[in-house]
């Protein structure tokens, strides 16, 4: 039983992967976004190496946010108007396992790659070089909660009208939190101090999710396929 | 003879209202099951119900074994080849006929490395039956098995089903158009009816 569900899984990660390849152009999509802000922004607020540095941590990881975001819309409805999602729920049902799957890549497509060039972003931003680990450590903990609380968001709005915008509203409260932890901690460690407490919080808000927000979002896939 | 679905009492309510009226439906393995009745009285819901894709508000509901549904929707990737498309489905289940088998089973022959956004309807729906045969899986559901298909679609629908059948696998079926003509002892039929409409006050 434990084995079909790792079966039915590692089908739909794998599929999900292909597909993601065979539409390169929009699964490059967020890397692109990354970096029309972070190119951007210096052009806007002007160069001041002070301000950018100040900067730096919100503006990766709101970019981090935007990217994530913007793949959302995607992540299931494919799925319900071609009727691969209600396959997930005939017979054997491993619908966490997949869901699980799905997140996976979701998380390999958005967050990998924001956590691969955050060095280049840092460094154009001109975040202090010390604080540089700690960014990436805050992304590796906490960009799967954006895949996950955005998962949850997409799966609630899956079959409403205006999907986007009303996604849009439901994610907002639910990542204030990460992102105020995660550049908190940043900006500790950009003025030589300890970012542990605020990595510390940010670690048990993805563990959160990560228990909480499948569970939801099965059950929410399920609601919108009645 | 084995068992491979048992219901009882299965009810289905929309708006607050029963979809069709509670029923009772055993399927033994080597029979077909179609079911009939009146556009809206619930023949979809009530497959969907059985593939487990919906709960049943009242009732209970018993799969012996696993369950492969075919519904409206073709569930194919369109950016996938028909190859990729089996490839997928053969990985989540025990794998029953080779691919390239069941393309040609189904009338795909040779249409094995074609995106599934450039099938027609009826290919796509060919595809479909498809992913019936690189599984093994005993009991089929078939929502309209015979919609968009042509007259050599519809006999290869007939075959396949009589196939199933005679290897001790189950089909429930909705249909309009046509019975599936097959031995006609395996075929039970269920009209299905509409539920008495009860005040809401």
């Amino acid at each position: 039983m434990i084995e079909s569900r790792t079966h039915a899984a590692a089908a739909l990660f794998r599929r999900d992967m292909k597909l993601a390849f065979r539409r390169l152009g929009e699964s490059l999509l967020p890397l692109f976004f990354l970096f029309t802000v972070i190119v951007l922004i210096p052009l806007g607020v002007g160069p001041g190496p002070n301000l950018l540095s100040r900067m730096a941590p919100g503006m990766v990881w709101v970019a981090a946010l935007l990217a994530s975001l913007l793949a959302l819309e995607h992540l299931f409805r494919p799925d319900l108007e071609d009727g691969t999602l209600e396959q997930w729920f005939v017979g054997e049902r491993a619908v966490y396992a997949r869901v699980m799957a799905r997140l996976l890549s979701h998380w390999l497509v958005t967050g990998l790659p924001v956590i691969v060039f955050s060095p280049l972003a840092a460094e154009m931003l001109n975040l202090p070089r010390h604080a540089l680990g700690t960014l990436i450590v805050s992304l590796v903990i906490g960009t799967p909660a954006l895949s996950l609380l955005g998962g949850l968001a997409a799966s609630l709005t899956l079959s409403t009208r205006g999907a986007s915008v009303l996604l849009s509203i439901l994610i907002f409260p639910l990542i204030v939190p990460l992102v105020i932890f995660a550049t908190g901690a940043v900006s500790m460690a950009a003025d030589s101090l300890d970012p542990g407490a605020h990595l510390g919080l940010l670690a048990a808000f993805t563990i959160l999710s990560l228990t909480l927000a499948p569970i939801g979002i099965a059950a929410a896939l399920r609601m919108n396929l009645e | 003879m084995s068992l491979l679905l048992e219901t009882s009492r299965l009810e289905f309510h929309r708006y607050g209202q029963p979809v069709f009226r509670p029923l009772e439906l055993d399927l033994q393995s080597g029979r077909a099951i179609v079911l009939t009745g009146p556009n809206g009285v619930g023949k979809t819901t009530l497959l969907r119900l059985l593939a487990g894709i919906l709960a049943p508000v009242r009732g209970s509901l018993k799969h012996h074994g696993e369950i492969a549904f075919v519904g409206h929707l073709p569930a194919i990737k369109g950016d996938l080849t028909c190859r990729e498309n089996l490839a997928y489905e053969r990985h989540v289940g025990p794998p029953g006929l080779d691919m390239a088998e069941a393309l040609a089973r189904v009338g795909l022959a040779g249409l094995g490395s074609r995106p599934g956004r450039a099938l027609s309807a009826g290919q796509k729906r060919r595809l479909g039956l498809a992913r019936l045969l690189v599984r093994e899986t005993p009991t089929w559901l078939l929502d309209e098995p015979y919609a968009s298909l042509d007259d050599a679609g519809c006999s290869v629908v007939d075959e396949l089903i009589g196939e199933h059948l005679d290897d001790g696998g189950g089909v429930v079926l909705a249909t309009h158009q046509r019975h599936p003509r097959v031995d006609a002892q395996r075929l039970d039929n269920i009209t299905l009816e509409f539920a008495p409409v009860r005040d809401a006050s």
